[in-house]
């Protein structure tokens, strides 16, 4: 049961994958219904199994393992292990993924290559079960590079763009980064443990085994592990690649960019947890609010639909680094389940309005509008209802309202922010959770009002806007449905009590006594009693940034130009990302430029140098050679030929032609031997 | 004892004969090596041919070889006229390609 069903549920999207890069052209309607159906049947399959696992087995944690390499008395084993983290995330992925295949077929009709991509999309599904599946470093880190190559062929999947090729590149080259670090974490408990496994690593380091017998060693590849996550999840300083991604089809963003592959990293760390120390936690904590108050920052004032989406995307995920960080392990991990539902609805969403837009620029010839751009739309509410409807939920959810999924884990992360820092101080931490909720709350909300309220830019264009087929919205409801606070707990005012608490448990530290975060019993005890205090404070801040943003877009009571200028340096530094597109251009590809200089002056100076003194000396060599083999060697056969045509010449003369000189020769022959021998 | 020519010509032995074939012999030769036209070289080729008749006949006679010597020497008779006959039209062959018997002005494998 738990063998044959995750291996059947990871290898049906590979199957899709491999018949439709090859066969994809031969099939009906280029393999769209058979791509989408197997995705069906996968995220049937994982919803099965997650119902039987929560309800029958809820403690179990299963592992099948295979022998997969063996070198001398090395086995690494090829191994999976179902736990209830697992299960949930394969619903997750599964559902996300199905829903995107189904919106892929409207969004997607008419591409020159729709086979293809729902090839990647298959690709993609297979990779990350994978990471999701395995239960061993080596394993995580092989399904980690697959998804990092399905999500460069999506991003560039319009690759006759320049832009979309380089964004492609960008999300590449920036995830090396990360997933270098990632390497050399995995090989330092490797050359310690001899194990790739999570269960071996484990179960060593609590036995009072330590890398190099240092703690430090410890902390070091926690975080470098950690460094995986950074690039895969967009954290600072790596976050730069994720909006560029937004090149991609606006499905892909909501699939690999916003629910799955970018929770990754969320994922390895809820995996890792048991084996991070207190410093090694505190470092990832603080890079979760750093990226969460930076992307949040930037997102307020950008004008690009899905870039809008993308940098929500960076600071909610920091949300959930930030809580795994401060140890509010489930509601990290609850965060990332909901943001996966709504967060894929506002990509879809934005997806579903673009390409409204796109259609009506399209049939009024106009190649010049950006499609994306909120500038451009303005009160589509009465067009597009559904989309309107479906995008308002997914709004209210990352906002953190009330009787949404959203506020259930935000919530929790907030108050468990709070607690870690009653317990351990820190508050910095703290203010920057509270605040980034306010900045959420105002940015979804200007991003909504801009888009479906208000005067529209061009009443013509607007007007000729229709909303998207059935296929599209459908993915739409279903999302919206499950961005309602019942499917993850009754009481819509707390998790705590709901089943995803009690099947997703923080798991125990391994680490030495003194090294460990503060306990479960002492963290859950902390976080109830600030509960209360927590929510109050992040209702009324949501709340107080959703008015504001009413306030400054709807009923314009205050200007945003006026805003935007007495911010002064804040919006400037905001509208530019905070440079830090800039800076990196400047310090890496520019350090890499001056790098090139001066080894291609080393190239053409010194290299060639050589070689062209190898190559005259050499000249000089083969002219000695030749010379030898003209006059020497040449010399001495044409003597010998010479000699041997003179002597010829010489002998030729006694050839006379005349029988009688013949004659005398014989006769005087026969004189000569008469003599010598009578 | 002293030596008579008149005597020792009186008295006709095997040596005579001897001298008379080297004679013959040389005059053979002498005409194969030095004349110009072919029939004469052919007639020094009899000449020669001759010289070894009499030296077989001459043995047969004064040795205990009896009759082989007189046999061999009708085989050399005969064998000379094929031999004639041969020559003869080879003589004949080479005046039709060359227009001239002159044995120096035939000189085709001059080296």
């Amino acid at each position: 049961m738990f063998t044959v069903i995750p291996i059947s549920i990871l290898l049906l999207p590979l199957l899709g994958f491999v018949l439709l890069i090859f066969f994809g052209k031969r099939l009906p309607r280029h393999g769209d219904w058979f791509a989408t159906g197997l995705i069906s049947v996968t995220f049937l399959l994982s919803l099965g199994l997650l119902i039987l696992k929560v309800n029958a087995y809820p403690e179990e944690s299963f592992s099948v393992n295979f022998d997969w390499v063996i070198v001398g008395a090395q086995t690494i084993s090829f191994g999976m292990m179902i736990d209830n983290l697992a299960v949930i995330m394969l619903v997750v992925v599964t559902l996300v993924s199905a829903l995107v295949h189904f919106f892929s077929i409207g969004y997607m009709k008419d591409d020159p290559r729709y086979s293809r991509y729902f090839a990647y999309l298959g690709l993609f599904s297979f990779s990350m079960l994978g990471i999701v599946l395995t239960n061993n470093l080596l394993l995580m880190y092989v399904f980690w590079e697959l998804v990092g190559i399905s999500s460069y062929l999506l991003i560039g999947f319009w690759y006759e763009k320049k832009s979309a090729s380089n964004a492609a590149n960008k999300a590449f080259i920036v995830n090396r980064i990360g997933d270098f670090g990632m390497f050399i974490g995995i090989m330092i408990l490797f050359a310690s443990f001899s194990t790739f496994a999570f269960e071996g690593i484990f179960s060593s380091i609590e036995a009072g085994q330590l890398p190099f017998g240092s703690t430090a060693w410890l902390t070091a590849a926690g975080v470098l592990i950690f460094c995986g996550a950074v690039g895969k999840s967009a954290q600072f300083p790596l976050h730069v690649w994720l909006p560029d991604a937004m090149e991609g089809p606006t499905p892909v963003s909501a699939l690999i960019h916003a629910a799955t592959m970018v929770a990754a990293g969320v994922y390895l760390v809820a995996r890792i947890f048991p084996m991070l120390t207190a410093d090694a936690l505190l470092i990832i904590a603080y890079i979760g609010a750093i990226t969460a108050l930076i992307a949040a920052t930037i997102a307020i004032t950008q004008f690009d639909i899905k870039k809008v989406l993308a940098y929500s995307t960076i600071s909610q995920l920091g949300y959930m680094i930030m809580a795994l960080g401060v140890g509010a392990y489930t509601a990290g991990f609850m965060h990332l389940v909901t943001h996966a539902a709504f967060k894929a609805g506002l990509f879809l969403g934005a997806g579903s309005v673009i390409y409204a837009m796109h259609k009506v620029l399209h049939d009024q010839h106009d190649h010049h509008t950006d499609a994306q751009d909120i500038r451009n739309m303005g009160g589509l509410k009465s067009k597009m209802p559904v989309t309107y409807w479906t995008f308002l939920i997914f709004t209210l959810a990352i906002s953190g309202i009330p009787l949404t999924s959203g506020f259930l884990s935000k919530d929790e992360i907030l108050a468990g922010t709070l607690a870690f820092s009653t317990l351990n101080g820190h508050w910095i931490l703290t203010v920057t959770g509270f605040l980034v909720a306010g900045l959420t709350a105002f940015y979804m909300f200007r991003l909504l009002i801009l888009t479906f309220h208000g005067k529209p830019a061009d009443e013509s264009r607007i007007a000729a806007v229709k909303e998207s087929p059935r296929v599209m919205t459908i993915p739409l409801i279903v999302l919206a449905a499950l961005s309602l606070f019942v499917f993850y707990s009754f009481n819509p005012f707390g998790a705590s009590g709901g089943w995803f608490y009690s099947a997703v448990e923080r798991p125990l530290s391994v680490v030495p006594e003194i090294l460990q975060p503060a306990s479960a019993a002492v963290f859950y005890e902390a976080v109830s009693s600030v509960h209360t205090v927590a929510m109050i404070l992040s209702i009324l801040i949501a709340v107080s940034g959703v008015l504001f943003a009413v306030a400054v877009y709807y009923q314009k009571k205050v200007s945003a130009d006026r805003l935007a200028k007495r911010a002064g340096v804040l919006y400037r530094g905001s509208v530019n990302k905070w440079y830090f597109d800039q800076i990196y251009d400047r310090l890496f590809v520019g350090g890499v430029m001056v790098l090139m200089k001066i080894l291609r002056w080393f190239d053409e100076n010194i290299i060639d140098g050589i070689v062209n003194g190898t190559a005259s000396i050499t000249k000089g060599f083969s002219s000695i050679s030749k010379w030898l083999d003209v006059n020497i060697v040449d010399g001495l056969v044409n003597a010998t030929a010479s000699t041997a045509d003179n002597a010829g010449k010489l002998l030729s003369k006694i050839q006379t032609g005349k029988v009688q000189t013949y004659l005398v020769y014989i006769v005087f022959s026969f004189l000569v031997l008469f003599i010598l021998f009578i | 004892m002293e030596f008579s020519i008149i005597e020792w010509l009186s008295d006709p032995g095997l040596t005579h004969f001897l001298i008379v074939s080297a004679i013959l012999f040389s005059l053979g030769l002498m005409a194969v090596l030095s004349k110009r036209n072919v029939i004469m070289v052919l007639m020094g080729v009899e000449l020669i041919l001759n010289s070894a008749n009499i030296n077989l006949i001459a043995f047969s006679r004064f040795t205990e070889l009896s009759l082989d010597g007189q046999m061999i020497g009708l085989f050399v008779i005969i064998i000379a006229a094929a031999e004639a006959a041969v020559a003869l039209a080879i003589v004949l062959n080479i005046y039709n390609r060359f227009k001239t018997i002159n044995l120096d002005e035939i000189s085709l494998l001059k080296g």
